[in-house]
């Protein structure tokens, strides 16, 4: 895919918003996975309109290549402003991949207790997959070559401040 | 000189000594400390990074305090932690420290923690290590005699950090012993490192080192003088044994002359903090008052000390 072609991110906030909206009366609470992630859950938690502070997570003490890359060299706090146990969890990514990074977050999810249920949204599923991880909500099956590299940025501009836009970039 | 603590990208592999370490590694792992903080304050202090690792305290000289939170940060990053009293064991019968290495390392050991009252035994053991290929072990400097403790100094950067955010507009003191202090001599390299402009010793002159000033310290042998205007305290223990010799006549007037107490603490900004290493001493170096009181971040420095070595001991163990 060139890039010129790639979809509006905050345009697929606002239909992955639609998909989840459905299912508010479980009262999900949402969890970003740092950094691409934590936005869009940001942006779904003002589309949905919810009160509650939306958790954050930081993979870095639960990946699986720690052996092979070492800690990652900036990592931050993970953030659970809220009670897990028994809680409908909505992890929340930016790409969905090869699910190493859902594996983790689930991981680090069940050290503060045993969720009633978690879910994956994402923007973007890339196949890919190495686990057999699945989204529960997804608005763009992106088909990419397996050297590219898709991410999400945040404009910091003073037009684009703050505006969410995908990156491809070729290795 | 190539710096043993690094590996050719410059990643930290050994932590030996704060000095000659950059900016962006103390930064780095001052920052991953403030994420092990928020594991510590969870249900389960666990996660899973050196899960499957032996990491042996090697204490050749003695630290209760030390230890104990090195024992812990491992065993929150699932290590499998190993404690040998080396005063007890073969050392005593005469083994070398470059033997207990070797059959440490073929059991399996990942990560050797050490304190010892020479200056550099850390350094020999990674140099021994490095000889013979075994880039997969690390090494962690508990305090080697007069020279280094760097987690302390870290640990110390950590609390000064929480309580007053910015490095760059503090002024700093350190009192008392600071000849015989590996923790005063890691506390300047990392201060100076991070950009503190102004970093106070004060002492008597039998416990200051010379050419402290090369160092870019300003030394003070009046403590009401040094501690004027001052953002960050730090107490340092006068150790009994300096009393026997000629450096001291007693430690009434010691306490006197360096001990910290209300009165003396008020010249210094009025949110100043006081930290100490431990253990301290009540009345000789510091007043209780003042110990016990609402500056002293004595007992936070131990709760941030488990997170910097938890952020120490991952940081190495994930490099090679």
């Amino acid at each position: 895919m060139a890039p010129e072609h790639l979809p509006d991110a905050e345009a697929q906030c606002r239909q992955l918003a639609d998909l989840i909206r459905p299912h508010l009366q479980q009262r999900p609470a949402l969890v970003g996975i740092y950094s691409g992630g934590a936005w869009v859950a940001e942006r779904l938690r003002e589309l949905l309109g919810l009160t509650e502070d939306i958790g954050l997570i930081d993979v870095s003490f639960y990946r699986d290549d720690f052996s092979k890359k070492g800690l990652h060299p900036q990592c931050r706090p993970t953030v659970i402003p809220f009670d897990v146990e028994g809680r409908h969890i909505l992890l929340v990514d930016d790409v969905l991949y090869t699910g190493r990074t859902t594996r983790a977050a689930i991981n680090e999810l069940f050290d503060y207790g045993r969720p009633a249920s978690v879910g994956l949204a994402v923007l973007a599923d890339r196949g890919g997959r190495e686990l057999p991880v699945a989204a529960t909500h997804c608005v763009w099956q992106a088909e990419l070559a397996a050297g590219q590299s898709l991410t999400l940025a945040r404009g910091e501009g003073e037009q684009t401040h703050g505006q969410l836009a995908w990156r491809l970039e070729n290795a | 000189m190539h710096n043993p603590q690094l590996n050719r990208d410059g990643e930290l592999i050994h932590l030996l000594s704060i000095e000659g370490l950059p900016k962006a590694i103390l930064t780095q792992i001052l920052d991953t400390a403030a994420s092990f903080m928020e594991v510590s304050s969870r249900e389960v202090k666990k996660v899973p990074l050196l899960r499957g690792k032996s990491v042996f305290n090697l204490f050749f000289e003695n630290s209760t305090r030390t230890r104990t939170t090195f024992e812990i940060a491992a065993k929150r990053l699932s290590a499998d932690v190993i404690n040998l009293d080396i005063n007890k064991s073969s050392t005593a019968k005469g083994e070398t420290l470059l033997d207990t290495i070797d059959n440490l390392c073929a059991m399996d050991a990942n990560l050797f923690v050490v304190r010892h009252a020479s200056s550099g035994a850390p350094y020999l053991i990674a140099d021994h290590l490095r000889r013979i290929g075994r880039n997969d072990i690390h090494v962690v400097n508990a305090g080697d005699g007069r020279h280094a403790h760097p987690t302390q100094g870290l640990l110390d950067m950590y609390t000064i950090r929480h309580y007053k955010q910015d490095f760059t507009q503090l002024r700093v003191a350190i009192v008392g012993d600071i000849l015989h202090s590996r923790v005063a001599r890691s506390d300047i390299h990392a201060l100076t490192t991070l950009g503190v402009p102004e970093v106070r010793a004060i002492g008597p002159e039998t416990l200051l080192p010379k050419h402290l000033d090369k160092l870019g310290v300003q030394v003070f042998h009046d403590m009401e003088e040094g501690l004027k205007d001052c953002d960050v305290v730090i107490m340092l223990r006068l150790q009994n044994e300096r009393m026997n010799g000629a450096l001291l006549p007693s430690a009434g007037e010691y306490f006197r002359h360096y001990g910290l107490t209300p009165q003396k603490l008020a010249l210094a900004k009025p949110d100043a903090v006081v930290m100490h290493p431990g253990p301290m001493n009540r009345g000789v170096e510091i007043h209780s008052a003042v110990a016990d009181g609402p500056q002293a971040v004595i007992l936070p420095q131990v709760t941030f000390g488990i997170a910097v070595r938890m952020a120490v001991m991952s940081i190495v163990a994930g490099n090679s």
